[in-house]
């Protein structure tokens, strides 16, 4: 009832009732300008630690030789392991920061999540049936098909929240997105259990790491990932009219299916994509762009491309973080982001009034 | 139905009559119920690799040494089927409240990370501090019930608020199932094993000693929460509507929480998180008698017939053996569809 | 049925969170009569409704029933004797409208009693008087808002307390639905004597239905009394920071605002 709400924002995110009740906050270019700068130098430091930290301590030496491309020691040979890992996880990161910002813009729900919404599990469930059932080995395969069963799980997880009066409040999507993970999953195990030759593949792949990272694998996701970025970033300003409702946005002139549908394909490439090749890792989707409201705004021309930086900043940092924690063995960084943005999400919904629920 | 009568007094007899004609329905479907239970629990001791005639059963239940029939039913079929009972009540009557007091037929415990406590706890004490049998189970319970008060406490902010006790349940649900995942990778072979046997929810190998603690948690708690059933069911009209009807709010939904939680926990230590079971019985339970009464004993019953039919169905009627927590998983899925189909369909009023 | 109870609220301050609503309010609800409180949005009324019924604890202050605080009396002690329909109330999901009302009767019972005949009859009376028996056996949520706000009321009814609170009984109604349910609860206090306090929004109807008004102005009791006195040009002004004419209604002879904006205003 977006026509009633000029007085009285009712029922929609604090996000959307800041952005009709009061004129938003301007925040001046400069400050963003200072933002962006130093998110940048954050990544470049994070990038110089992921290199040179890892289970194993190396001197600087070898850490440039490393770099070079020399995998004489054993020191050289491990820093040259931590330079696609690196880039895997910031774009990884990326990847999940902007899906997780475009979800929760065309959901208008601040707990919107690939992990929360059930997309990370119905990837693996596609990518264990596709397996199981037609013995499926190239990985690229893998890839197209993560992504065929993250958007159908995300259509389905909508669907259910829409059941029922009120349509797909937070809590209900939270709800559905949960009721149907634990469904897929109990069905991962039906299928897992009786073949022994694919469970230790499947086991390996439930929690999300970027370990195992190599350049050959990366160059094979990049096609969609590139496809992923391109289109959600292009839907920023869709995303923006979006914030105001549907009916005001149709109001607005946008065309509200068609924008729905290009920002939420380009969400779901990216979540796809990056489960395929990592396995599931919750809450960088739902954290990161709540952090990059705090810093730059809600406007999403700046909102997404910030959600991209910190979320790869965030991932590297994680990744860098589980190999300290757990010496000398790691921690695989679902497990770290998990740890780290449960109490984030926690926060969140204690932070939201109860009528936005 | 006939035109309404003015006068009040035959109007009460009128009220009361088609009161009378509603309940009487519900406590058909009930009996109906347990005498289903009643029967699927004969069955599943009489069926199975071999045919146990019924004369067997109930001599080896009188306590009689009958060659063969002691071994399998006294010592493989009852133990298994009466756990399988238990843990079906408990899993069904806890679920059956924590939709209620929240107002959501999504919100069941094992979804809400209630349960994910005794599962993460009973992992960890597997894993890292090689505990078995009951040290498990008390671990697994007192995490239980510790989680579930933790989630109440954070929710709790001027006043509790179900939709924050649901969201905040998720987030913790996720940070536990990481855990288990970490303790599972970091796990050696056998405790591996153990854990996974845990975790999947199963009714196999079931002993007295284990079936024993689930049923007196289940007498205590659960009758404990049959005494709130209509402060319960009152609640369902809303925080102030309820408290308007001189129901205590906040001391109601604590009763609830604990009982319903620790009914679950003890039955979670004895079979493990039995999926879906304490999510689906409300529902159908509500499917089947109706609405306007109390669903905690038409949930319990349902939940209990559940648990029996798909440990059969697990056991005999799979190519291949599976545990009762797959088999009532996989019934999650196909009920999600369900919801989305009947509300495409009819609205929902029905 | 006609003991005139005493309700009062003796220096009240109350609200949520960090945010005091109320800031000392003292005020007595006349027994026997209907009282309606008004004021403009977010003064308090709905908070001030909720204190009075116990579901929210004052900070100082508070809230005499009989002589006695509410916060100390047993919770189904009061709920037999003082009634509240808040805003938003929610059926369950297919409950028939006579097990709805019977939901009422829930403070007159403990743990182990049974459904009695005083009960049947409670819902009976409480049916009749909503003039919803035709209801009976339909879902709520198949009915139209003032059906359902008329069952909501028997439900209230069916509770049988000498005091009845509503907040915004009459919110999300058309004006013939809205006519309605304000002539239904004079009935009932007419014919049962309850004492009825409710938050209206519509300031004429307020002042048509209602012997007693109280207006809030930003936390603080404003002006009590007859609408006569209370329904001023002055008041309107303090309480809403809105000009108007005050005439005589030709309908019922209560006070009627007429608001006076920027525009639209005749000639002279």
């Amino acid at each position: 009832m977006s026509h009633s709400s000029p007085r009285r924002p009712a029922r929609g995110s604090s996000l959307r009732s800041a952005t009709i009740g009061a004129p938003p906050r301007r925040r001046s270019l400069e400050a963003r300008g200072l933002w962006l700068i130093a998110v940048l130098a954050g990544l470049a430091v994070l990038c110089a630690l992921s290199v040179s930290i890892g289970t194993r301590a190396v001197g600087w030496q070898e850490i440039w030789a490393g770099l070079g491309g020399a995998t004489d020691t054993i020191g050289e040979a491990a820093v040259a392991k931590r330079v696609p890992r690196t880039l895997l996880a910031a774009l990884a990161g990326a990847a999940l920061g902007l899906s997780g910002a475009v979800m929760q813009g065309v959901t208008r729900n601040p707990l919107a999540d690939p992990g929360i919404l059930g997309v990370n599990m119905g990837a693996a469930l596609a990518v264990v049936l596709g397996i199981a059932w037609f013995g499926m080995v190239s990985f690229t395969a893998y890839i197209w098909v993560a992504v065929a069963g993250a958007a159908l799980t995300v259509a389905f997880v909508y669907a259910i929240a829409s059941v029922g009066p009120g349509g797909a409040t937070p809590l209900k999507l939270a709800l559905s997105g949960v009721a149907t993970s634990v469904a897929f999953s109990s069905f991962i195990t039906g299928v897992v259990l009786p073949r022994n030759d694919i469970a230790g593949g499947v086991r390996s792949w439930q929690i999300g790491g970027v370990g195992g990272a190599s350049f050959a694998g990366i160059t094979e996701v990049l096609p969609v990932l590139f496809a992923g970025f391109v289109l959600s970033l292009l839907s920023a300003k869709r995303l923006n009219s979006l914030a105001l409702g549907d009916e005001l946005a149709a109001g607005l002139g946008e065309r509200v299916a068609l924008a729905r549908a290009t920002s939420a394909a380009g969400a779901v490439l990216l979540c796809g994509a990056t489960t395929a090749i990592c396995g599931p890792i919750g809450f960088v989707g739902l954290a990161v762009p709540h952090l990059c409201r705090l810093l730059v705004g809600i406007d999403h021309r700046w909102l997404l491309p910030f959600s991209a930086l910190v979320g790869a900043g965030l991932l590297i940092a994680a990744d860098v973080l589980g190999r300290v924690v757990a010496r000398p063995s790691e921690m695989d960084v679902g497990i770290i982001t998990a740890f780290l943005g449960a109490p984030i999400f926690i926060w969140i919904v204690r932070r939201q009034r109860i009528r936005a629920l | 139905m006939t035109a309404a009568p003015s006068l009040t007094g035959t109007t009460a007899d009128w009220v009361a009559l088609g009161r009378r004609r509603r309940d009487g329905r519900r406590r058909t479907v009930a009996w109906g119920l347990g005498a289903l239970l009643l029967g699927l629990f004969a069955l599943t001791l009489m069926l199975g690799q071999s045919f146990i005639p019924p004369g067997d059963v109930l001599r080896v239940m009188l306590g009689q040494d009958v060659p063969v029939a002691s071994f399998t039913v006294g010592t493989l079929r009852l133990p298994r089927a009466t756990l399988s009972v238990v843990a079906g009540l408990s899993f069904g009557m806890g679920g059956a409240a924590f939709q209620t007091m929240l107002r959501n037929p999504l919100a069941s415990p094992d979804i809400i990370g209630i349960s994910f406590g005794a599962s993460a706890a009973a992992v960890i004490g597997i894993v890292f501090f090689g505990l078995s049998g009951g040290a498990v189970s008390t671990f697994a319970i007192a995490a239980g019930l510790g989680v579930a008060l933790l989630i109440y406490g954070l929710s709790f902010k001027g006043g509790g608020a179900g939709a924050r006790l649901i969201l905040i349940g998720i987030g913790m649900a996720s940070m536990l199932e990481s855990v288990i995942a970490y303790a599972l990778q970091k796990a050696s072979s056998w405790s591996h094993a153990e854990a996974m046997r845990w975790l999947a929810g199963s009714v196999n190998g079931a002993t007295w000693g284990e079936i024993l603690p689930a049923a007196l948690a289940l007498v205590l708690f659960g009758g404990v929460l049959l005494t709130r059933a209509r402060d319960l069911e009152t609640l369902r009209l809303g925080d102030d509507a309820a408290a308007a009807l001189g129901v205590r709010v906040a001391w109601t939904r604590i009763t609830v929480l604990v009982t319903a939680v620790g009914m679950i926990a003890f039955a979670t230590a004895a079979a493990g998180p039995i999926a879906f079971v304490a999510f689906l019985s409300g529902p159908i339970a509500a499917r089947i008698t109706g609405p306007g009464r109390s669903l905690l004993i038409p949930a319990a019953l349902t939940g209990a017939v559940l648990v029996l039919l798909a440990d059969y169905v697990g056991q005999f009627a799979l190519p291949s053996r599976y545990p009762v927590g797959v088999v009532t998983g996989a019934l999650g899925a196909p009920y999600l569809v369900w919801l989305i189909a009947r509300s495409n369909s009819g609205g929902g009023a029905s | 049925m006609t003991t005139s109870h005493s309700l009062a609220a003796e220096a009240l301050v109350a609200g949520y969170a960090e945010r005091a609503v109320l800031e000392g309010v003292d005020l007595a609800v006349p027994p026997g009569k209907i009282t309606a409180i008004v004021g403009a949005n977010a003064c308090g009324k709905s908070t001030l409704l909720r204190a009075m019924s116990r579901l929210l604890s004052p900070r100082e202050g508070q809230v005499v029933l009989d002589g006695k605080a509410v916060h100390r009396m047993p919770a189904k002690a009061l709920a037999r004797t003082l009634g509240l329909l808040p805003q938003a109330p929610i059926a369950p999901e297919g409950i028939t409208v006579a097990d709805l009302i019977g939901r009422g009767r829930h403070p007159h019972h403990g743990t182990f009693t049974r459904w009695s005949r005083a009960d049947d009859t409670a819902v009976a009376a409480a049916m009749e008087a909503t003039k919803t028996l035709d209801l009976a056996e339909r879902a709520v949520d198949e009915l139209s808002g003032g059906q359902r706000q008329r069952v909501w009321i028997a439900m209230a009814l069916a509770q049988e307390t000498d005091l009845l609170l509503l907040d915004e009984p009459t919110t999300f109604l058309d004006v013939a639905h809205q006519v309605e349910v304000l002539d239904l609860l004079v009935d009932l206090n007419a014919s049962r004597g309850t004492t009825i306090v409710m938050v209206l929004h519509d300031l004429n109807l307020a002042a048509r239905y209602a012997d007693h008004l109280i207006a809030l102005a930003a936390g603080k009791l404003h002006a009590a009394g007859p609408p006569q006195a209370v329904l001023t040009v002055e008041t309107i002004r303090h309480v809403f920071g809105l000009d108007s004419q005050v005439i005589r209604d030709p309908v019922s002879g209560a006070p009627l605002m007429l608001p006076i904006g920027r525009h639209r205003l005749a000639a002279g």
